[in-house]
């Protein structure tokens, strides 16, 4: 298989934008996210933008976006595409149904879509930053059965393996995997491009399809269910203390020495 | 009778422009504002309030998310105002985006927006005062003349490297003895020998982009022989490039706000320019220019609208943390009092600005020069008292350098200035829209004098019913009103104010005749009244729309909507009566007295307190 003909599947996540202060819904079954901005998840715009590198240096050949999600993750999707992805697919899934989604659903859609597209790199983000579940690209690893190398900060395509630089605690670790292969990407990996308003403007030519779970064979039950979201504790004032002595007298009486 | 009538027409005459005839030729597409002076509101050029199409919406919603990021990642707009310089990497970034072609046409490279994407745009540009400034210095103002009046040639040649931003445009009018009287430039363009080239000289000062523009619009005199043969001096308007030679600048002004846009003195000595780049007709500049500022000020509404709403964001988590007496700031009722006029004045700019932008992109030439001269007076005062406002919430703090609330402040106040002052414009609105009333009633009194009997008759008999305390009914409100019914009462108030202010031009028309050219703190009275009264009908069409589609949070909008409604009311009331006084009684006469003994004297005029006689 020539390097060149690799053809890469990328994985987007619509969620609340970095910047909004995030508010419990007052039932606590969730975050309010209504009339609240969204953008694409930061980790996978790293994953598109190491897709478009790699296929700007002729290493893939085609780049795909795919989100799972309501009819807004469209506008995610256009946002790869003018960052330099070739087509997007919509996996539309319904408002009760993705209240429930969760890494384990996104993974059987992602290999799925994986195996009907007949790509051998599947690029995702390590995580996302609304739930923080780091488990979907090594799911999906799974059910495709191929090799992962999860929190790359650097990838080289190297014929038919991929040498990955994974950031571990208190290092790096390189490994080499065989294609096809699933890679996520860690903040380090790259700096993400802007969408310029120009490609925004070509990219609206670029084809976005749109199909269902059902239409991938893939059941969305979950074997999940959320209990209760909270907001974090109010963190209370500190006190001053004058000398080493009222320190240290202070953490015993709280118990922390 | 025939004396009102002469005097209706001595009135309606003196309002036009000498040499104007009163004939009506064809009324050029009299948008909104004008009709109001007739004491009438053209409804369906405000109701329903201007959408766009989805297709629209959704590709706005795309240009945002990277313009917004763009803005609050890569602009440090603390280092720009510091170094007064925007650095070489944002501008990169900004012609990268795009941003330097949003108007201009996709088939020469730009992104082709509309003016109502364009103001959605405006509202993140602003955010920096200075990039603000400098790209609407070249796209606004700078390339606009090519874009509305080149020829296809100058089209092809000069906007895809403004597009892109690989040249910057600035836009050369002022002189030294020349700024709101832009008519008395100095500056001359004279045909060549071979007729082939105009060659230019002169001064321009205060030139945003001047610095480090490659493309100019320059407006200088030239010859023009008219068709009695006469030579006479005419304004034309001319694509000068830097290339071009001959040109040279001064070192940037030191300014107040705006400090990293390029502000400088421009020179031309003897420069060449072809005759294919004169802009539009030789001698018919004046007009080009007029036709770029007008369509250029809408603009400003939505800019300073988003700059008071990120306003909010930054004062209002401030005021519900900062605790004095035991108690949140957020819950004492004056600061209160400052964030719901934050947020009223935020929508009042918003809904004028979009309404205008609206109108602007329908199909035809709407002429919507008042409009957008409304807009820039009331949303530039409104964002000056804004951010004054904003900066005392935070008290002490606001103005210290570490925060970014006197950088605000300092940067709007050019927002009153430039563009056309202010002043100047409160008198084209006033003026422009007196004389179409003016033509108007002339139009009427020469039928009647023509013996249409029908029209004085009618005339007369809509006299003595008002004379009767009739109910003002223009349409808005009611069962077959446009007005929602949540706001009925403001709807009233608006139908109420336009009636009477519609008598108040009349009256004014028929008392100053010729001399109300000359009346400027009774044509600011008229102006004030129309901008109020454009405003309130921006905010309830505006609300009404949103109630009636269900957006999110329209209670809120309907209430802003009233609160504005009642205060423009009740300050429209009190001009209105001050319009219907004479001037003894409306302090003009003293206000103009205490004027001029200051200005004889050259100084104040009191003794010291402290000084005695005896």
């Amino acid at each position: 298989m020539a390097a060149s003909g690799l053809r890469a599947l990328v994985g987007v996540k619509r969620v609340i934008d970095y910047a909004v202060k995030v508010r419990v819904k007052p039932d606590k079954t969730g975050v309010v996210t209504d009339g609240v901005k969204h953008s694409m998840n930061p980790f996978c715009e790293i994953a598109v933008e190491e897709a478009v590198r790699l296929k700007e240096k002729k290493l893939v050949s085609e780049v795909i976006v795919v989100s799972c999600g309501p009819q807004q993750c469209q506008e995610t999707i256009r946002t790869a595409l003018a960052m330099g992805a070739d087509r997007g697919m919509h996996v539309e899934i319904p408002p009760k149904d993705y209240e429930n989604l969760g890494p384990f659903q996104v993974a059987k859609i992602l290999a799925a879509l994986a195996k009907k597209e007949g790509v051998n790199l599947v690029l995702l983000g390590k995580q996302a930053i609304d739930d923080d579940c780091n488990q979907t690209g090594q799911m999906t690893a799974a059910l495709l059965d191929w090799p992962q190398g999860t929190f790359a900060s650097e990838v080289t395509v190297d014929g038919e393996h991929l040498t990955v630089e994974r950031e571990i605690d208190g290092g790096l670790e390189t490994v080499q995997l065989k294609l096809p292969a699933v890679v996520t990407a860690d903040l380090r990996l790259n700096e993400p491009r802007y969408a310029t308003l120009p490609n925004i403007m070509k990219a609206k030519k670029k084809k976005i399809d749109v199909m269902k779970a059902s239409d991938l064979g893939v059941e969305l039950t979950s074997r999940v269910k959320v209990l209760s979201v909270e907001d974090p504790p109010q963190r209370e004032a500190g006190v001053k203390v004058e000398s080493v002595d009222a320190l240290v007298a202070k953490l015993k009486e709280s118990g922390h020495i | 009778m025939s004396g009102i009538g002469l005097l209706l027409l001595r009135a309606t005459r003196a309002s036009l422009p000498a040499g104007a005839r009163c004939l009506r030729t064809g009324r050029p597409c009299p948008a909104f504002a004008k009709e109001l002076f007739m004491g009438k509101i053209e409804t369906k050029d405000v109701f329903p309030f201007p959408e766009i199409s989805n297709e629209e919406l959704k590709e706005m919603n795309q240009f945002v998310g990277p313009v917004e990021k763009f803005f609050s990642e890569e602009v440090d707009s603390k280092k720009i105002d510091q170094d007064a310089k925007i650095p070489p990497e944002t501008l990169n970034g900004l012609k990268n985006l795009g941003l330097f072609g949003m108007q201009i046409p996709e088939e020469y490279g730009g992104l082709g927006l509309s003016n109502t994407m364009y103001a959605r745009l405006g509202e993140i540009i602003s955010l920096d005062g200075s990039i603000g400034v400098t790209l609407a210095a070249h796209q606004a103002i700078g390339l606009k003349g090519i874009l509305i009046a080149g020829t296809e040639e100058q089209k092809e040649k000069y906007l895809p490297k403004l597009a892109s931003g690989e040249h910057i445009a600035a836009f050369c009018l002022t002189e030294p003895g020349s700024g709101s009287d832009s008519a008395s430039i100095q500056s001359r363009a004279i045909l060549s020998e071979d007729g082939k080239n105009f060659i230019l000289n002169g001064s321009k000062i205060w030139i945003s982009n001047g610095g480090i523009a490659d493309v100019f619009t320059v407006f200088a005199r030239t010859e023009v022989v008219d068709e009695d043969g006469d030579v006479k001096d005419k304004i034309t308007a001319f694509i000068v490039e830097r290339a071009f030679g001959g040109i040279t600048h001064g070192k940037p002004e030191d300014k107040l706000g705006i400090r990293g846009s390029n502000t400088c003195e421009v020179h031309f000595e003897n420069t060449q320019v072809p005759i294919e780049n004169v802009v539009g007709e030789v001698g018919g500049g004046f007009k080009v220019a007029m036709n770029i500022l007008n369509s250029g000020r809408f603009s400003m509404g939505s800019a300073c609208a988003g700059m008071i709403k990120k306003l909010i964001e930054m004062t209002a988590e401030y005021a519900c943390t900062r605790k004095q007496f035991n108690k949140k700031l957020s819950d004492f009722e004056l600061i209160q009092e400052k964030f719901a006029l934050l947020a009223q004045k935020a929508y009042v700019m918003e809904s004028m600005a979009y309404l205008t932008a609206g109108m602007m992109d329908r199909p035809g030439v709407p002429d919507c020069s008042i409009e957008a001269a409304m807009v820039k007076v009331f949303s530039s005062e409104g964002a000056w008292t804004c951010v004054s406002e904003a900066l005392q919430i935070l008290g002490g703090l606001g103005y210290m350098k570490d925060y970014p609330y006197e950088r605000y402040l300092r940067d709007c106040r050019i927002l009153l200035i430039f563009e056309g002052t202010n002043e100047i414009l409160r008198m084209y609105i006033a003026l422009t829209g007196m004389q179409y009333a003016g033509k108007i009633l002339t139009d009427k009194i020469k039928a009647i004098k023509r013996g249409h009997a029908g029209l004085a008759l009618e005339m007369f008999w809509s006299r003595f019913r008002d004379s009767l305390g009739r109910k003002v009914d223009l349409g808005l409100v009611g069962k077959d009103g446009v007005v929602h019914s949540s706001l009925q009462e403001s709807g009233k108030k608006l139908e109420e104010n336009i009636y009477y202010f519609g008598f108040n031009v009349e009256g004014l028309l028929r008392r100053f005749g010729k001399t109300i050219v000359d009346e400027q703190l009774i044509l600011k009275r008229v102006a004030d009244i129309l901008i109020n009264l454009y405003a309130m009908t921006a905010v309830i069409s505006r609300a009404s729309r949103s109630i009636s589609i269900g957006l999110r949070n329209h209670d809120h909008e309907v209430m802003l909507a009233n609160l504005f409604c009642t205060e423009a009311y009740f300050k429209n009331n009190y001009a209105i009566t001050e319009l219907d006084k004479y001037a003894p009684e409306n302090m003009d006469e003293s206000i103009k007295r205490v004027a001029k003994q200051v200005l004889e004297k050259r100084a104040y005029v009191c003794s010291h307190p402290l000084e005695r006689t005896f």
